[in-house]
């Protein structure tokens, strides 16, 4: 036999309801090679958990308040096996069929489960598909982002995209200026660009997406390049390109 | 488009116009004017000319809708057409005589036509004028065909509204969730789980036997409600918390059933199931001035990402209402801190109505 079969694991059970975790524990019983390090009843703690426990397996709700099953993921990183598990999301339940990611449905089924947890036992060392990726497929056609998830040490904030002021390009992470503050988000610009709603924010800059409400006005600034000076003071660069995609976004809006 | 401008209408009314022709060939060749061949060659382009100038009357006609506009309008707008196409008419058909008759045959048709020019002219009036009777016929029929396909349509809508309401009733969210807490508890708790099993049972027969109703009790669709409540409740245990204030005297009122069972379930899905801590749903109904009043509260997060199909139900209750009681009956909703409030106000209805 494999090493893998008598290795201990470590799953984390998240699910804001307590009959559901308990209804996972029940199933996981005959399973002595699986050690239940916690339970999780919210997203935060869920992050919490997976630093402390550092767990091989998380059984992950897909709905849950604040913090949604893919904003976990999208927090604690992809070197961790993940089965979802949703009671009914159409979008939710594609997405993961597309990136073969390992789901449950509820009411969960013996057989079901053992085939999930075969497979994620198959998969161990494997890297889940990135959480963004899975995000944007699970999100319903013409709907953008309604908020980014960003984590500083094992602290979680939510910023509205409402909230979001601008966002800067730092090598592989995006700055996202919002309220006075900067958080740093390992994600690239234009992957952040693409779920953001064209008609709030416009990429002015190679490195820069500002949000259109807090366009205060435009300077000139050099030859062929302009500041956007923000409501907050900020000055921000403007390419050509950025500043033609800007003019005809606000020639829309009049 | 002209109504009759498909192959099989306009071919009904070429027809129509064969006895008229018939009847003038027989005119012209009985006096020996002119032979049978001729006298066709003659009466067919003159009456298909005009055929096709009558036509026109639809115009005037779908501009002029009967009873809409006042009789001196409609008298002058088809006379002064029928005038004008029939001074037309005479004049081409002159001078289409003039160009294919022999100078013999000319003769004796000036003859014979020359003291009823005036006759013909006005033969050409009255037929314009039929024209015009047999298009507002037409438009009529139109009209009632278009109505009665209009109808059929709002039936299929309405149909269609109702049956999309029902299926947002048994929201397959709640329905699966509840089965797998069914399913958990059948080991921790056989009891309980039988109970829910009871519970959910009811809560499906209510919903399908009060959707085939127009209108229902209160207290029926407040039975619903708290078989709902108490599903939701073994669900999210601790985190759901629930109040009622029912005043007795309105529980006999009337409304449209499953109205209150969505604005319960906005509750618990937008409001109680975003909170990490939970909350709480208060359902306040009284009678007052002549109305139901019905507050449904709830806890919930501002700054909670609008989920999707959120205000989906609070618009479909809207519309409902409306097309009940129109302007009689209302629907506020306030968003305040972290109280979420839907006030509904439905007018009383007396049992006989119903």
């Amino acid at each position: 036999m494999s090493v893998s079969a008598k290795k201990r694991w470590r799953a984390l059970i998240v699910d804001d309801e307590e009959l559901a975790r308990h209804m996972i524990r029940e199933l996981l019983q005959p399973h002595s090679e699986i050690e239940v390090a916690a339970e999780c009843a919210n997203g935060f703690d869920a992050v919490k958990a997976v630093a402390e426990h550092k767990p091989d397996l998380i059984f992950l709700d897909v709905q849950m308040p604040k913090l949604t099953g893919f904003d976990v993921l999208e927090l604690i990183g992809d070197d961790v096996s993940v089965i979802f598990v949703t009671a009914y999301d159409q979008y939710a339940m594609r997405a993961f069929e597309v990136h073969a990611v390992d789901y449950l449905l509820k009411p969960i089924g013996r057989q079901r489960f053992e085939d999930a947890l075969e497979r994620a036992k198959s998969r161990l060392g494997e890297k889940m598909p990135s959480a963004q990726k899975l995000a944007d497929s699970a999100r319903p056609p013409q709907q953008f982002l309604e908020r980014v998830v960003v984590k500083d040490g094992t602290r979680v904030t939510l910023i509205p995209i409402a909230k979001l002021d601008y966002v800067e390009a730092q090598d592989d992470y995006v700055a996202l200026a919002s309220q006075g503050k900067k958080h740093l988000k390992q994600q690239t610009i234009a992957s952040l660009e693409a779920c953001l709603d064209p008609n709030c924010f416009v990429r002015i800059h190679r490195s820069y997406i500002v949000n259109l409400e807090r366009v205060a006005r435009i300077e000139p600034y050099g030859k062929d390049s302009r500041l956007a000076i923000l409501s907050d003071g900020a000055r921000l660069p403007v390419s050509r390109t950025g500043y033609a995609r800007l003019q005809s976004l606000l020639d829309e809006r009049k | 488009m002209h109504p009759l401008f498909t192959r099989n209408r306009l071919g009904l009314y070429l027809l129509a116009w064969v006895p008229l022709v018939a009847t003038s060939m027989y005119g012209l060749v009985s006096r020996g004017s002119l032979d049978w061949f001729r006298a066709a060659v003659l009466t067919v382009p003159v009456y298909l000319l005009y055929a096709f100038l009558c036509l026109s009357a639809w115009y005037p006609c779908r501009a002029t809708p009967l009873g809409k506009v006042s009789f001196v309008r409609l008298l002058l707008t088809h006379l002064t057409a029928a005038v004008f196409f029939s001074f037309v008419w005479t004049r081409a058909s002159d001078a289409y005589a003039y160009a294919i008759l022999r100078p013999e045959e000319l003769a004796a048709l000036t003859r014979q036509f020359l003291p009823q020019v005036n006759a013909i002219f006005t033969v050409g009036v009255l037929l314009y004028l039929l024209s015009v009777a047999f298009h507002y016929v037409l438009i009529a029929m139109e009209d009632s065909r278009r109505a009665e396909a209009q109808a059929a349509e709002a039936l299929i809508l309405a149909r269609d509204a109702e049956l999309k309401a029902l299926k947002a009733q048994i929201n397959p969210h709640f329905l699966f969730n509840s089965l797998n807490s069914i399913s958990a508890l059948t080991s921790i708790d056989p009891g309980r789980a039988r109970e829910m099993c009871v519970l959910l049972g009811e809560f499906l027969r209510l919903t399908l036997g009060l959707g085939e109703k127009t209108v229902v009790h209160f207290s029926e669709e407040l039975d619903l409600l708290q078989k709902y409540l108490a599903i939701e409740k073994i669900r999210f245990g601790e985190r759901l918390k629930t109040q009622e204030a029912i005043q007795e005297d309105s529980k006999a009122c009337l409304l449209p059933p499953l109205l209150l069972q969505p604005l319960m379930e906005n509750a618990i899905r937008h409001g109680i199931a975003n909170l990490l801590e939970g909350g709480e749903v208060r359902l306040t109904a009284e009678r007052q001035n002549g109305h139901l009043e019905i507050l449904v509260e709830n806890s919930w997060d501002p700054d909670a990402p609008p989920r999707r199909s959120s205000g989906m139900g609070l618009r479909n209750v809207k519309q409902r209402l409306e097309a009940r009681y129109g302007k009689e009956a209302a629907l506020h909703v306030m968003a305040e801190g972290d109280l979420f409030q839907v006030r509904l106000s439905i007018p009383l209805e007396s049992e006989e109505k119903a």
